[in-house]
C-alpha cells in the first residue's frame, strides 16, 4: 500500500509540484500561474533535452561508423552542447547585404514560437497536459502547418540561391508529405472518435492481461504507425529526406545564410519538430504515457512518455546513420504514389475494422488486405523503377 | 476579452491593409497570413477551436505557401518600380465594392433572420463532423467532386507540357 | 520486397553499433595528443636547413646560391648573401646566408627546393604542430628556426639521409683526392718550375753559390 502510494507521487509529482507553488498565490492568479509554470518546464525541459540529443546523436553516429565521437569537453564529452552553446552565442550575427532584414530576422522566431506551441497538447504524462484542448491533434497540425511559412521566410530573405532552393525543396516535401500525416493520424481519430490527444492516450491505456491497447498492435494501427513515421520523417527534414539541407549540394539549405545564435534557433526548431512529432507518434500508436506492460505502470508515466520519445529520436538517428539522401523526384513519386495510396487504403480498412465488431475475422482480412497491398504495391513499384536502384536518366 | 478583441481586430486589420499597401510582393504575402492568423484567432476567441485551428492549417499552411509559390514560380518577386495600382483599378474597385456590398447586406440580414442568442453555442468537432456528414453531406460531396476535378486538371495541364517538352 | 535494403542497412549500422562497444579494434579513432601515428618515413611538412657539426651558424650547408629562392612556386624564401665567407664541408671558402627566412604560412609543401639544392642543405621536416597565436611572426620562420642538425636529418629519413652523406662523403674524398691532386701537380710544376729556373740561369745560384 505505502509502495502503491509512492509510485502515485512519483507519478504526479510535477502535478503536485505546481499545485504547491501555486497555493502561495492568491486565487485569481492561480489558473494563470499554473499555466506559466507548465510553459516554463516545456521551455526549459526540451531544449535541455535538445542538448543532450546533439551530443547523443554524435557519439551514436561515431558508433555506428566505428568512430568514438565527441569526447573532449567534459566527461565523455557530454559538455559538448554547452561549448556549441557557447561558441553560436559569441559568433557574429551576419545579416546578408541583400538580405530583407524584417523577413531575416522574423524566420527563425516564428519557427521556434511554431514548434514550442506544438508541445502545448501533448500530454507528456498523466494528467500533464498543457492545454486539454477539443481539437488538439488539429492544433497540432496547425502549429506544424506554421513552420512551413518560416522555412520559406528563411530561404526567400536570405537572397541566396541556396537559400531559395533549401526552402522551396523542404516547402515542396513538407506540403507533399503532410497529406499522409494527417491521413495516418485520422485512421486514430476515426477508432477513437476524438482529436483530443489525451483521449486518445486514454482509449490505449487499457490491457488484455499484461498486455496494452495499443493502436500500433493492430493491422490498421500498425500500417498507420508506418505510413505516419515515414511522414514525419519527412515533415522533420530528417535523413533519407534531408534534401532541404543536403550539406553536400546546398551548403545548409535555407538557412545558409544565417549565423551565431539565429542557426542555433533553426538547429533547435530542427530539433524540437523531432521532439514533437515523436511524442505524437507515441501518443497516437504507442499509447503516449501508459506503460508497455500492465504491471509496469508503478514507473512513473512521464518517464515512459520520455523513454518512448528518446526510442524514436534513436531511431532517427540511425537511420541518419544509416540511409543515403533521396532524390527530389523519388522523394516526391513516394510521397504521391506510394504513402497517399497506402495510407487512404489504410483508411478504409480502418473503417473495415471499425465496423467488423470484435473477433478475430477483422483481424485476419484486415491484416490480409494492407499485407497483399503493400506487397503488390512495392513490387509494381520496385519493377518500375520509381524507388528502387536508381537510374541515371543523363548519364546513360 | 473586448480588449483582447479590439487588439486582434487591429492586427487583422492591419495585416490585410498592409497585404494590399505593400510593394514587394512577397511582403504582400506575409501581410496576408498575418490577417490569416488574426481570424485565427478572433476564431479562437469566439471559442471556435475547430473552425480556428481549420483556419490556421489550411489557410497558413497551405494558401498562404500556395501564393507565395505562386508569386516565386510566376515572375520576380522585386519591388515593382512603377505604382501598385493596375490599370484596371477601377473596375476593381467596382467588383470589390459589390463583394462587399453583398457580404454586408448578407451578414446584416441573417441577423434578423436567426433568433438573438446571449451566449455562442458550444459546437464541438464532433458536432461538425455529424453535421458534414449527416444534414449537409451533399455540398460536401459537391465541393469534394470540385476539388478532384481541379486536382484531375491541374495534373492534365502538367501532362501536357510535360509532352510537349520532349 | 519494398524495405528489405533499408532493414538489411538498418541491420549492419544496429552491428557496428553494437560492435564497436564490444571490441576495441573496431574502432578506428586515435585520440591524437595522447596517441599518435608514427609518421611515414616519406612524410613531409616544411623544408629546414641541414647543419653539420656542433654549431649550427658555422655548419650550415647552405651557401646562398639563392636557387631555391628562385624556384620556389609561391616564392615563400627570402634570403641575403653575406659580404664575407666561411668555409664549408671540404673546407672551401663559401659565402653563406646572413638571412634565410621562410614564411611557411605561404609554403606549399612542394619540396621544389629540396629537389634543386646542388649543396644537399635544404630538406623537408617532418614537424606538423606549428600552429601559433601570431599568425605574421609566428609564422615567418628565420635561420635559426629552421636550422637542425644532420642527427636529426638522420633521424626523421634515415634511408634518405645515408644515401646524402654517402653522396657528400664521396664528393668530399673526390675534392680531398682533386685538392691533393691539384697539390701534387702544383708541387710537381713548383719542382719543375724551379729545375727549369736552375736550367736557365746556371751560373746564378753556382755564382751565388760561389
Amino acid at each position: 500500500m505505502a509502495a502503491a502510494s509512492i509510485s502515485v507521487t512519483l507519478d504526479q509529482i510535477f502535478v503536485l509540484l505546481r499545485d504547491w507553488l501555486v497555493h502561495f498565490l492568491p486565487a485569481a492568479l492561480r489558473p494563470f500561474a499554473s499555466v506559466v509554470l507548465g510553459v516554463v518546464a516545456i521551455v526549459a525541459v526540451f531544449p535541455g533535452l535538445f542538448a543532450l540529443t546533439t551530443v547523443f546523436e554524435r557519439k551514436g553516429l561515431g558508433r555506428m561508423q566505428n568512430r568514438l565521437g565527441p569526447n573532449r569537453v567534459g566527461p565523455f564529452g557530454f559538455f559538448q552542447p554547452i561549448a556549441d552553446g557557447i561558441k553560436s552565442l559569441t559568433k557574429e550575427d551576419v545579416i546578408p547585404f541583400r538580405a530583407d532584414a524584417a523577413v531575416h530576422f522574423l524566420a527563425p522566431l516564428v519557427l521556434v514560437v511554431a514548434v514550442f506551441m506544438g508541445f502545448a497538447v501533448l500530454p507528456v504524462g498523466r494528467n500533464m497536459v498543457l492545454v486539454d484542448m477539443d481539437a488538439g491533434l488539429l492544433f497540432f497540425f496547425a502549429m506544424g502547418a506554421s513552420t512551413e511559412l518560416s522555412v520559406f521566410m528563411a530561404g526567400w530573405s536570405s537572397r541566396n540561391k541556396y537559400s531559395i532552393l533549401g526552402a522551396m525543396r523542404a516547402v515542396g516535401q513538407m506540403i507533399s508529405y503532410e497529406v499522409p500525416l494527417l491521413l495516418s493520424s485520422v485512421a486514430v481519430v476515426m477508432i477513437t472518435g476524438s482529436l483530443s490527444l489525451t483521449k486518445i492516450v486514454a482509449a490505449q491505456n487499457q490491457y488484455t492481461g499484461i498486455f496494452p491497447h495499443w493502436y500500433v498492435f493492430t493491422p490498421w494501427g500498425f500500417a498507420a504507425f508506418l505510413m505516419f513515421a515515414i511522414a514525419a520523417t519527412a515533415e522533420t527534414n530528417r535523413t533519407p529526406f534531408d534534401l532541404p539541407e543536403g550539406e553536400s549540394e546546398l551548403v545548409a539549405g535555407y538557412f545558409t545564410e544565417y549565423s551565431g545564435f539565429k542557426f542555433a534557433l533553426f538547429f533547435l526548431g530542427e530539433y524540437l519538430g523531432m521532439f514533437s512529432i515523436s511524442g505524437l507518434g507515441a501518443t497516437l500508436f504507442f499509447g503516449g504515457w501508459s506503460a508497455p506492460l500492465s504491471f509496469l505502470n508503478v514507473i512513473p508515466s512521464w518517464i515512459w512518455f520520455f523513454a518512448k520519445v528518446m526510442a524514436a529520436i534513436f531511431v532517427f538517428i540511425w537511420m541518419r546513420g544509416t540511409l543515403p539522401r533521396l532524390r527530389q523526384d523519388q522523394l516526391m513519386n513516394f510521397a504521391w504514389k506510394f504513402v497517399l495510396p497506402f495510407t487512404l487504403l489504410d483508411l478504409m480498412v480502418t473503417a473495415l475494422w471499425r465496423f467488423m465488431g470484435e473477433g478475430w475475422a477483422r483481424w485476419v482480412v484486415c491484416t490480409a488486405i494492407l499485407a497483399g497491398a503493400y506487397v503488390l504495391m512495392g513490387r509494381t513499384a520496385m519493377q518500375q523503377k520509381k524507388f528502387g536502384p536508381r537510374s541515371y536518366r543523363y548519364a546513360e | 476579452m473586448s480588449f483582447v478583441f479590439y487588439l486582434i481586430a487591429a492586427l487583422t486589420l492591419a495585416g490585410g491593409l498592409a497585404a494590399v499597401l505593400l510593394r514587394n510582393t512577397v511582403h504582400c504575402a506575409l501581410a496576408l497570413t498575418v490577417a490569416f492568423a488574426g481570424l485565427a484567432l478572433l476564431f479562437l476567441g469566439l471559442d471556435a477551436q475547430f473552425a480556428g485551428f481549420a483556419q490556421i492549417l489550411i489557410y497558413i499552411g497551405a494558401v498562404a505557401i500556395l501564393v507565395v509559390f505562386a508569386i516565386l514560380l510566376t515572375r520576380s518577386s522585386e519591388t515593382m518600380q512603377e505604382g501598385v495600382f493596375s490599370k484596371s483599378w477601377f473596375a476593381g474597385l467596382v467588383i470589390a465594392a459589390g463583394v462587399f456590398a453583398v457580404l454586408g447586406w448578407a451578414v446584416l440580414e441573417s441577423a434578423h433572420a436567426l433568433p438573438f442568442e446571449t451566449a455562442a453555442p458550444r459546437v464541438t468537432v464532433r458536432d461538425i463532423g455529424n453535421a458534414l456528414v449527416g444534414r449537409y453531406v451533399l455540398p460536401l460531396e459537391i465541393v469534394a467532386l470540385l476539388l478532384t476535378a481541379a486536382t484531375i486538371g491541374a495534373v492534365i495541364v502538367a501532362l501536357h507540357e510535360k509532352e510537349r517538352a520532349r | 520486397m519494398l524495405g528489405e535494403g533499408i532493414i538489411k542497412g538498418m541491420l549492419e549500422t544496429a552491428k557496428n553499433f553494437a560492435g564497436s562497444f564490444v571490441s576495441a579494434d573496431r574502432l578506428t579513432t586515435v585520440e591524437y595528443p595522447e596517441q599518435r601515428i608514427p609518421t611515414a618515413e616519406n612524410a613531409r611538412v616544411f623544408p629546414f636547413l641541414v647543419y653539420d657539426g656542433a654549431g649550427w651558424e658555422a655548419g650550415l650547408r647552405c651557401v646562398a646560391c639563392q636557387i631555391c629562392e628562385k624556384e620556389c612556386p609561391p616564392k615563400c624564401i627570402y634570403i641575403e648573401k653575406s659580404k664575407d665567407k666561411k668555409p664549408d664541408f671540404v673546407g672551401k671558402m663559401q659565402i653563406y646566408p646572413v638571412r634565410f627566412d621562410i614564411d611557411i604560412s605561404v609554403c606549399m609543401s612542394c619540396q621544389i627546393c629540396v629537389e634543386v639544392c646542388p649543396f644537399e642543405a635544404i630538406k623537408m621536416d617532418t614537424q606538423f604542430e606549428l600552429a601559433t597565436d601570431d599568425r605574421f611572426g609566428g609564422l615567418l620562420m628565420d635561420r635559426q628556426q629552421l636550422a637542425k642538425s644532420n642527427e636529426y636529418y638522420h633521424s626523421i629519413h634515415p634511408a634518405e639521409a645515408a644515401e646524402v652523406d654517402a653522396r657528400l662523403a664521396q664528393e668530399k674524398t673526390a675534392a680531398e683526392a682533386k685538392a691533393k691532386a691539384a697539390a701534387e701537380a702544383a708541387a710537381a710544376k713548383a719542382a719543375a718550375d724551379a729545375a727549369k729556373a736552375a736550367a736557365a740561369k746556371p751560373e746564378t745560384p753556382a755564382a751565388g753559390g760561389n
